[in-house]
C-alpha cells in the first residue's frame, strides 16, 4: 500500500495467484542469479545503460537550465517498456509458468513482450482494443510477426482500460499456468511495487550519469505519466532527495476542462480500477469515464498508486499538456535535435517547453524520452499533413 | 435473522435446495427487471441476486458484461435502482442480494449505501472484487446493519477458505470453478472435493455459481450443497426474449424449469 493508495481489488480466484507472485518476486529480487541475469539482458540485449544525452540546442533555445535527455528511446524495441518485460518475464520462467499474457495500448508493452517471449520461446498473447488496433497498426504487424497472438478487445471504449479488463479476465480463467505481464506501475499488489522495482534502472542510471557529467543531482526531473512506468521508474530513486524537483506529465487531450482528455490525477477522484485504489476519471456513480489522449499509451482513465500517493503528499507535481502542445513538441525536438519522440514522450517535451525559459542557467533539467515517435508517424502525418519541400 | 437465513431454515427443514436467480437491474428497464423478479419468484426462485451494472466488470464473462452495457445505456444507476426495489418491497418479501462492484459502494459513500440497503429492504452483498484483505473495513461497519456480506470462495481459494468464511453470514458463495461468470458445458470432477473443505469450517449454507445454466447441470450438483445460483443462462434468456418480445415468459418457463428440476 501507497498510503491509503494500491490494494487487491480482484476477484477471490486470482488471490493466491497474487501472493504466490509477491512471495516469488520478494525472494528473486535477493537472489543474486536472478538480479545477474536481469542486469545481463537489460544490457546485452536491450542496451543498457542507455545514453543521458546534453540537448545543447534545446538548452540555447529554451534559454534557462542545462537540458538532458535520459534516451529510453534507445532502447531495443524503442521504449523505456522492455526493463520491465525482461524482469517480469524472467520472474515467469523462474515460476515455471508456460503461457505469458499482456495487455498493451500504444502497443510498445506488447510489442517488447513479445518479443522477449520469442526470444525464450514462450507462448504469448495481446490484448488490445480495437480503436488501438486501428491506430497503431505497425505495432500490431511487428507483435504478430515475433509469433504472438494479438486478442481485439470490443468491449467498454475498445482501448488500453478494456484491454486491461479482458487481459486480467483471462488470468482468472487460465490463472494455473498463465503469468500475467502488466506494463506499467498498475494494478493489484505486488505488480504496482514490481514493475517499478524493474524500472528504476532508469533512475539509478540517472544518477550516477548526472554526478559523472555535473557532480551534482539535477534540480528538475520530467516524465509523462499514463499508468506511469517511465515516470516511477525516474522518479523513485529520487524521491527522498528533497531538492529534486519532480513533474509528472499527463496527458491533457482538448484541454482539461473538455471532456476529452485523460487528466487522472488533474480532474479525478479516488475510486477503484484494475485491483487498485488511485485516482482515476469516473462518474458520480462509479462509472469509468472514457478518457482521450492522442497518444494510445496515455489514453488511461487510471494512474499507478504510488503516483497518486506521492500527489497526496505533495511530493510530486501533476501537470497536464494537451494533444496539440504534445504535437508542437513532437516536430520542435524531431527538428532541433534530431530525435523523433513517441508521443507519449513528447508530452513530457511539451511541458519542457513550459518550464525550461522559468529555470535559472545553472539549473540541471532531466527530462525521461521513453520511446521513440516510429510508431506515431502515421498519427502525426494526420494530424499535420505533408511536409512541402523548400 | 436476516431474510436470506430465514429462507435457507424453512428449506432444509424441508430438505430442499435454493435456487438463487441472478438478473442485472435495468436490462432491458427498470420496469421489466421489477416484473421479472415477480415472476422468476412465481416460477419458484427462492433468492434474488441484483446485479448493479458496472462499467468495467471484472470477474463477469461477456454476457452479463452485455446485460450491464444495456443498462447502462438507458440511464441505470444506484438511486434508481434503490427506487425500483422500494417499488419491488411493496409486492414481494423475497430476499434480495446486491451483486456489486466495490467501486459502486466506494464512490457512493460507503454509510449512505449501507443506509439505502437498509431502507429499501436488500437482505445481502455480494462484492466480487472485494477479497478478504479488502473487506474489514466494510465488514466492521456492517455489523449495525441488518445486511448480510455473502463471501466468496474460489476452488484457488485452498488455505483461504477457513479465515473467509469465518465470519459468514447469509451464506458462502461458492465458485464453480476458475474463470468468469459464464455458461460451462462440463463441471470438474474434484468439485465436491473443494464444497467439502468449504463444508470443514462453517455451518453457513453453501451455494455454488458460475457456468450453472441447464436442469442437467442443476441435477448434477444439487446434491452438493444447499443452494444453486443460476446467472448468464437468465440473461440469455432475456437476450432471446428481446429480440422476440416475450422477455418475461422465456424467463418465467425457464426458471420453472430450474426449480422443478432443483426441487425433484
Amino acid at each position: 500500500m501507497f498510503g491509503k493508495f494500491g490494494g487487491q481489488f480482484v476477484p477471490e480466484t486470482l488471490m493466491n495467484a497474487l501472493i504466490e507472485l509477491e512471495r516469488e518476486f520478494m525472494k528473486a529480487k535477493e537472489d543474486e542469479s536472478f538480479k545477474n541475469e536481469y542486469k545481463y539482458y537489460v544490457k546485452e540485449y536491450s542496451g543498457r545503460p542507455t545514453p543521458l544525452y546534453y540537448a545543447e540546442n534545446l538548452t540555447k533555445q529554451l534559454s534557462g537550465g542545462k537540458i538532458y535527455l535520459k534516451r529510453e528511446d534507445l532502447n531495443h524495441t524503442g521504449a523505456h517498456k522492455i526493463n520491465n518485460v525482461i524482469g517480469q518475464v524472467l520472474l515467469a520462467r523462474r515460476m515455471r509458468k508456460k503461457r505469458i499474457i499482456a495487455e498493451t495500448g500504444a502497443g510498445q508493452h506488447g510489442v517488447a513482450t513479445a518479443t522477449i517471449c520469442a526470444m525464450f520461446g514462450l507462448k504469448c498473447e495481446i490484448y488490445m482494443g480495437e480503436e488501438d488496433i486501428k491506430r497503431q497498426s505497425l505495432n500490431v504487424f511487428k507483435m504478430k510477426l515475433l509469433g504472438a497472438k494479438v486478442n481485439s478487445v470490443i468491449s467498454g471504449t475498445a482501448t488500453l482500460k478494456d484491454a486491461t479488463n479482458e487481459a486480467i479476465r483471462d488470468w482468472v480463467t487460465n490463472v494455473d499456468d498463465t503469468f500475467y505481464v502488466i506494463g506499467s506501475v498498475v494494478g493489484p499488489h505486488p505488480y504496482p511495487t514490481m514493475v517499478r522495482d524493474f524500472q528504476r534502472i532508469i533512475g539509478d542510471e540517472v544518477k550516477e550519469q548526472i554526478i559523472q557529467k555535473e557532480g551534482r543531482l539535477p534540480d528538475y526531473l520530467i516524465a509523462c505519466v499514463g499508468g506511469g512506468s517511465n515516470a516511477m521508474g525516474l522518479f523513485y530513486p529520487f524521491i527522498k532527495d528533497k531538492d529534486v524537483k519532480i513533474y509528472g506529465v499527463e496527458a491533457g487531450g482538448f484541454g482539461v476542462n473538455t471532456d476529452k482528455h485523460a487528466a487522472t490525477i488533474t480532474k479525478g477522484s479516488v475510486g477503484v480500477i484494475h485491483g487498485m485504489k488511485t485516482y482515476l476519471l469516473q462518474d458520480e456513480y462509479g462509472q469509468i469515464m472514457p478518457v482521450h489522449s492522442i497518444s494510445a499509451g496515455l489514453d488511461y482513465p487510471g494512474i499507478g498508486p504510488e503516483h497518486a500517493y506521492y500527489h497526496s503528499i505533495g511530493r510530486v507535481k501533476y501537470e497536464a499538456v494537451n494533444d496539440d502542445e504534445a504535437v508542437e513538441a513532437f516536430q520542435y525536438l524531431t527538428k532541433e535535435e534530431g530525435i523523433i519522440p513517441a508521443l507519449e514522450s513528447s508530452h513530457a517535451i511539451a511541458y519542457l517547453m513550459k518550464l525550461a525559459p522559468k529555470t535559472n542557467k545553472e539549473d540541471i533539467i532531466v527530462v525521461n524520452l521513453s520511446g521513440r515517435g516510429d510508431k506515431d508517424i502515421n498519427t502525426i502525418f494526420n494530424v499535420i499533413g505533408g511536409i512541402k519541400d523548400e | 435473522m436476516s431474510r436470506i437465513t430465514e429462507k435457507f431454515n424453512i428449506l432444509r427443514r424441508k430438505n430442499e435446495k435454493a435456487l438463487v436467480t441472478y438478473v442485472t437491474s435495468g436490462d432491458p428497464d427498470l420496469d421489466t427487471t421489477i416484473r421479472l423478479v415477480l415472476k422468476m419468484e412465481e416460477a419458484g426462485a427462492d433468492i434474488i441476486e441484483l446485479g448493479i451494472p458496472y462499467s468495467d466488470p471484472l470477474a463477469d464473462g461477456p454476457v452479463i458484461q452485455r446485460a450491464a452495457q444495456r443498462a447502462l445505456s438507458n440511464g441505470t444507476n444506484i438511486n434508481s435502482v434503490f427506487d425500483m426495489v422500494l417499488k419491488l418491497r411493496e409486492k414481494t418479501e423475497i430476499p434480495l442480494v446486491f451483486l456489486i462492484y466495490y467501486n459502486s459502494i466506494f464512490r457512493y459513500g460507503v454509510e449512505k449505501f449501507l443506509d439505502n440497503c437498509k431502507k429499501y429492504g436488500i437482505d445481502g452483498l455480494i462484492i466480487p472484487d472485494l477479497p478478504l484483505e479488502e473487506r474489514k473495513e466494510l465488514k466492521e461497519m456492517m455489523k449495525d446493519y441488518p445486511i448480510d456480506l455473502i463471501p466468496l470462495v474460489a476452488p484457488t481459494s485452498e488455505d483461504r477458505i477457513k479465515e473467509i468464511v469465518l465470519d459468514a453470514e447469509g451464506f458462502v458463495y461458492c465458485i464453480s470453478s476458475i474463470g468468469v461468470t459464464g455458461i460451462r458445458d462440463d463441471f470438474k470432477q474434484d468439485l465436491s472435493k473443494f464444497i467439502n473443505k468449504v463444508r470443514k469450517y462453517t455451518d453457513i449454507p453453501l451455494a455454488i455459481g458460475f457456468g450453472i445454466s441447464s436442469e442437467e447441470a442443476i441435477k448434477k450438483l444439487k446434491g452438493l450443497s444447499d443452494g444453486l445460483i443460476v446467472g448468464s443462462a437468465i440473461i440469455k434468456e432475456i437476450e432471446e426474449g428481446i429480440k422476440n418480445g416475450n422477455i418475461e415468459e422465456n424467463v418465467f418457463k425457464f426458471v420453472r424449469r430450474l426449480h422443478e428440476a432443483i426441487k425433484n
